[in-house]
């Protein structure tokens, strides 16, 4: 049975991550980054892809599960004959135990345990280089385990029984009675000599090690509103995308999986977008993660330091420029979507919005704080003057079309915000030697331009393009920003606008309007949530709202990018970061209007008289 | 015997061979990083064992260098290629020898016959260290002849 997107869990450690699907296979495995080169990638292409799959050979029923508060996945095999539960992790341990005993570089655990008679278990390890392109050639080491080299670094798959291994795969079949376990470590390292992870009682330990660890990290979490379960999950997810050694975080785990099946809409994901960063810092701030929020502050100025005061549109997870975009004609591609590729090419792109969403990131920060130190101040004063001067251009925009520049309303609306952040910090004494006159006056400017030429009168709505008719879903971020109030005229009606040119029957928005159409996408519903909470309509109608999208998570919680309204099917890459942060904002947004605390907005804004303003229609 | 021009050249060819280790490492002709082996010997967190291994191999190369003089100085010459000769004789015994010895004298190396346990989880390094990279023969041959190469250019007799 071939898995679709919403088939898959996927597990990590903070450096890499797999997919596994409900039916036990591994089928989606990039060591040693998550954006190194795929050594499963059946996702992909089922024949050519490599995979490594773990099945009872009798019909069974499957069900999933992590285990509460981690990224330990747990699968159920209930079969006639008997049922047994598969873990699959990435082991993780805190620094003092990494200081006091040797662990893989990186390592992948795979335990099978038998639980009720006896099941027939067929075993496939069929890894393949360079996402499928060539075989591996496997080594029987006895005792050591298997070795394969590929892309420079070295694979030991090791397992507690014996196994039938042929030139570039290991096939078996092996029958577990009840109690007894089929243990395997895949480890991968690029210096040598790797650590060799031992089995038996240290894959019990390592799991139990994991589990401890996910748990220490959840239970940090400071939610305390209805949805914990998923917002919890959510923040597992963003955790597990979030690259430790630099702070970075992905904006999923795979490339390529399709907006629409069997078309070319099929993307690398598997790199940092700037565009992310005030929703993903609100997102970490609101849950109380204060160091993941640094750690990612630090990473996303760190990052731009080589071409600041310019932005680009995404960075690797050490700040390099995402490779080249490379089409992997060798692949099928998810359900024939093709092509493949990798690398991104609106690496080039020029997109407005991402320097008010890296100010608005650091406000929101320096808000906690309550200051900033010289070098960030300096950072942010360039980015001022860069949007100061530049504001007015043309850019590609957020969706990151590739037909040309037009003036984005959504862009402009950011180049505002960076400098109403900028000031605000200026008022409260935490920005010094800003041009405050500068920025005041180029703010107020653009407040004009928004006001005139992004409001269409004959269609009564906000647009998307300076003096254009089309809308977007962004429009809907205008309150969240404190540009204007959520329940002003403009806003209701723009809202209604949105719903009927970009909504579904189930409560899901499209990005934007295009034919043929995409899926839905899936922070943009959650968008809509924040909207109605701020004002835009009832807490009653944003909690509706807010259950019924929940509900397009699958089995474990997770989301992709975008949702097929017709089927429910998950679309676009997973699981998606940008979805996520955009649950765990509007989670937060319900929880603080329920509690009559005022919105981020409120705070780290400077123009406080444009929240509550009404617009003129 | 040259006291003083012995601990500098040593000291200096050592710095040299670590250096061109760590660069073919970093240029991916060998995964092999031999302050690592020496300095798990004595701990198991990472990090720190590539500190200690660091100082290890410095200490270790002070003492090889030492044999190096001992025969320039029983052959009353040194010069560079005389150097380079004993450095690629010094690797072909760390590649054949030593690397054979290894999961021998390593208390955190598992071996072929037993695998790994507990305590020994370090890969071996096999026949010629092949099991770290088809290239590491190569990497340290031409390491070590470089290093040789440095003493027996550098290095006076009296």
């Amino acid at each position: 049975m071939v898995p679709k997107i919403q088939d898959y869990a996927v597990i990590g450690d903070c450096r890499a991550a797999a997919l596994v699907s409900r039916y036990g296979s591994l089928d989606w495995l990039c060591w040693p980054r998550f954006d190194s080169v795929a050594i499963f990638s059946a996702l992909l292409d089922p024949d050519k892809g490599g995979h490594w799959s773990l099945a009872p050979t009798s019909p069974c029923r499957f069900e999933r599960r992590y285990i509460q508060n981690t990224n330990v996945l747990e699968t159920s095999f209930l079969c006639d004959s008997g049922q047994a539960v598969l873990t699959d992790l990435m082991p993780v341990a805190s620094g003092q135990f990494k200081r006091s005993a040797m662990m893989a570089d990186h390592e992948l655990v795979r335990s099978l345990v038998c639980t009720e008679r006896e099941i027939e278990i067929q075993i496939e390890f069929r890894p393949r280089a360079a996402y499928g392109e060539g075989p591996i050639q496997l080594r029987d080491h006895g005792k050591l385990g298997l070795r394969f080299e590929s892309g420079g670094g070295v694979y030991w798959l090791r397992c507690n029984r014996p196994l039938h291994v042929e030139s570039d795969r290991v096939r078996d079949t092996i029958i577990l009675k009840r109690g007894e376990t089929l243990d395997f470590s895949l480890s991968y390292s690029e210096e040598s000599p790797a650590v060799l992870p031992a089995l038996g009682e240290r894959v019990r330990a390592a799991i139990d090690r994991s589990v401890e660890w996910w748990q220490q990290w959840t239970a940090r979490s400071n939610y305390q509103g209805p949805y914990r379960e998923m917002v919890t999950r959510s923040a597992l997810a963003l955790k597990l995308l979030a690259y430790a050694p630099s702070g970075a975080i992905t904006a999923a785990a795979t490339t390529s999986l399709p907006e629409r099946i069997g078309d070319s809409l099929n993307w690398d994901y598997r790199y940092c977008w700037l565009r992310d960063a005030s929703l993903t810092i609100r997102a970490l701030l609101g849950l109380g993660y204060m160091d993941e929020a640094e750690s990612f502050l630090t990473w996303l100025l760190h990052a731009t330091r080589l071409t600041q005061p310019e932005l680009r549109v995404m960075y690797d997870v050490f700040g390099g420029m995402a490779p080249r975009e490379r089409e992997l004609d060798f692949l099928a591609g998810y359900f024939g979507s093709r092509p493949v590729r990798t690398g991104n090419g609106a690496r080039h792109q020029l997109q407005l919005d991402i320097y008010g969403e890296v100010i608005e990131a650091t406000a929101q920060y320096a808000n906690f704080q309550g200051c900033l130190d010289r070098a960030t101040q300096k950072v942010l004063i360039g980015l001022g003057k860069h949007v100061a001067r530049h504001w007015d251009s043309p850019d590609e925009g957020i969706w990151e079309p590739r037909g040309g520049r037009e003036n984005h309303t959504h862009s402009r609306l950011m180049c505002w915000t960076g400098l109403d952040r900028l000031l605000a910090l200026c008022d409260k004494g935490i920005l010094d030697g800003a041009p405050r006159e500068q920025f005041l006056k180029e703010r107020e400017r653009i407040h004009g331009q928004i006001e005139t030429h992004a409001w269409n009168e004959k269609v009564q709505s906000y647009v998307s393009t300076l003096d254009g008719e089309g809308v977007d879903a962004t429009l809907l971020r205008i309150p969240w920003y404190g540009f204007e109030a959520a329940d002003s005229e403009r806003m209701k009606l723009t809202y209604r606008r949105i719903c009927e040119q970009l909504g579904t029957r189930d409560g899901l928005l499209y990005r934007y309007a295009r034919k043929p159409a995409e899926g839905a996408f899936g922070i943009c519903g959650f968008w809509a949530v924040e909207f109605l909470a701020l004002g835009g309509g009832t807490l009653r109608e944003a909690h509706r709202l807010f259950a019924r999208l929940l509900s397009y998570g699958n089995d474990v919680g997770l989301f992709s990018e975008e949702i097929d309204p017709a089927t429910g099917d998950a679309l676009g890459n997973f699981p998606q970061a940008f979805t996520h942060v955009g649950l765990i904002s509007a989670a937060l947004t319900l929880e603080e209007k329920e509690r009559g605390e005022p919105h981020p907005a409120e705070e780290t804004g400077a123009d406080t008289k444009a929240v509550g303003r009404e617009a003129r229609v | 015997m040259n006291w003083s021009s012995w601990l500098l050249w040593g000291f200096l060819a050592t710095i040299v061979l670590t250096t061109i280790s760590a660069g073919a490492q970093g240029l991916g002709l060998t995964r092999m990083n031999f302050p690592y082996v020496l300095g798990s010997m004595l701990t198991p967190g990472r990090d720190r064992a590539k500190l200690y291994g660091f100082w290890m191999h410095l200490a270790a190369g002070l003492v090889f260098s030492l044999v190096y003089v001992w025969i320039f100085q029983s052959l009353g010459e040194a010069g560079w290629w005389r150097g380079s000769v004993i450095g690629i004789c010094h690797g072909i015994v760390v590649l054949v020898v030593i690397m054979s010895l290894l999961p021998g004298l390593h208390p955190r190396m598992a071996s072929e016959q037993h695998g790994p346990e507990a305590h020994n989880l370090l890969e071996p390094p096999g026949f010629l260290a092949l099991h770290y990279g088809v290239q590491t023969p190569v990497a340290i041959l031409l390491s070590h002849a470089v290093f040789g190469a440095i003493l027996g250019a550098f290095y006076r007799l009296v």
